[in-house]
């Protein structure tokens, strides 16, 4: 059963009383056991592959040493037949014989420990991948027992202090009025500020046709006649 | 970076692109760190570290507050609601409706608080889009 599937049967089994649960302390216990076991295996496994493959290679380099050897060894028959010493080359077909049967041995040798390396590397592969699947499950009991945990606490803390936990309409309501507040504040001080500075009177004033009026054609035009009479 | 690194910073910030920040360890099984953000005080938000990520959580509403007649419908609209909300998702713990964001383990600590701020945002427009199947 998948790990999400466990979670989801315990959450609607009666786990649902905050704090409760969902994952019990041995059950992960038991599964980072698991997990250190395949760990082991894994660790075991690369070792026993490094021994292979090194022992792969040893029989690769005699299996190359009895060649090189065997085709010396026809050179030389060819040179006693040429000289006409035949028992000389029946001699050296004789040891070529013996080292033909030697290589044909360290070829199986060869070949065993090849098959040994596959499977072996086999094994590594399918342990790392079991590593990654129980790690990646094991992270989701331990969030989810880490989550429940937190909630508790959280839940215990509002429940010694004296604070509760407010209703999301309240809390949305406290929230928007102090924002409204804080806007009314703002634009109350930016009147203020209007209201309070020179600007702000001489705009009013002028508005009523109070006081100093601004510059017009018409007035120039009134002061210049005013100065020439 | 465990809780009582973050605890540590988070005394020394004071406050974040404008936002104060205040930040209280809550004693319990697992380290909770209790942030609330400057004008959002209402809704805290819940930071706790695990081997792999950094959880975010706020508290949204209980099951009590839920109209039972259209429960299915705030829940369809919560799915719905999950991939346009920037950074942050809806969840259940228990018998509470939460937001909750995870971030992970190596993140910086800017990014904790820009997580904690748009949470607390979110949170604000959840509950307001989510009011009218509350009771």
């Amino acid at each position: 059963m998948s790990i999400l599937k466990k979670i989801m049967t315990a959450v609607r089994g009666g786990a649902r009383e905050i704090g409760e649960l969902v994952v019990d302390a041995n059950g992960t216990r038991i599964f980072e056991q698991e997990i250190k076991d395949a760990q082991t295996h894994l660790d075991r496994a690369k070792r026993d592959l490094t021994e292979v493959i090194a022992k792969q290679m040893q029989a690769g380099r005699q299996l190359e040493t009895l060649k090189k050897d065997i085709a010396e060894h026809e050179g030389f028959a060819g040179q006693a037949l040429e000289k006409g010493n035949e028992a000389l080359a029946l001699e050296i077909a004789e040891k070529i014989a013996t080292m033909e049967q030697e290589q044909a041995d360290q070829q199986e040798v060869h070949n065993s420990f090849s098959q040994h390396a596959t499977r072996l590397k086999e094994l590594v592969k399918k342990t790392e991948r079991q590593l990654k699947e129980y790690e990646r499950q094991l992270t989701m009991v331990k969030t989810t027992e880490s989550v429940q945990k937190a909630s508790a606490a959280i839940t215990n803390n509002f429940a010694s202090s004296k604070s509760k936990i407010l209703s999301a309409k309240d809390s949305l309501e406290r929230i928007k009025q102090r924002q409204q507040d804080t806007f009314d504040r703002l634009a109350a001080a930016e009147t203020l500020e209007e209201e309070s500075s020179d600007k702000g009177l001489q705009d009013k004033m002028r508005e009523a046709g109070i006081g100093e009026q601004a510059n017009s054609a018409n007035s120039v035009l009134e002061r210049i006649k005013a100065a020439k009479k | 970076m465990d809780t009582k690194d973050l605890a540590l910073k988070f005394s020394e910030m004071g406050e974040f692109k404008g936002y104060d920040f205040e930040c209280q360890p809550i004693p319990g099984d697992v380290d909770v760190l209790q942030i609330t953000v400057e004008d959002f005080e209402e809704i805290p938000c819940y930071v706790s570290v695990t081997d792999t990520q950094i959880l975010c959580i706020t508290y949204l509403m209980g099951e009590d507050e839920v109209n039972p007649e259209t429960r299915a419908e705030m829940m369809e609209e919560m799915l719905e609601l999950n991939i346009p909300m920037p950074l942050s998702s809806f969840s259940k713990i228990g018998e509470r409706y939460v937001l909750f964001g995870a971030l992970s383990i190596n993140s910086s600590f800017d990014d904790m608080c820009q997580e904690i701020i748009t949470l607390c945002e979110n949170s604000v427009e959840a509950i307001t889009a989510l009011e009218e199947f509350l009771l």
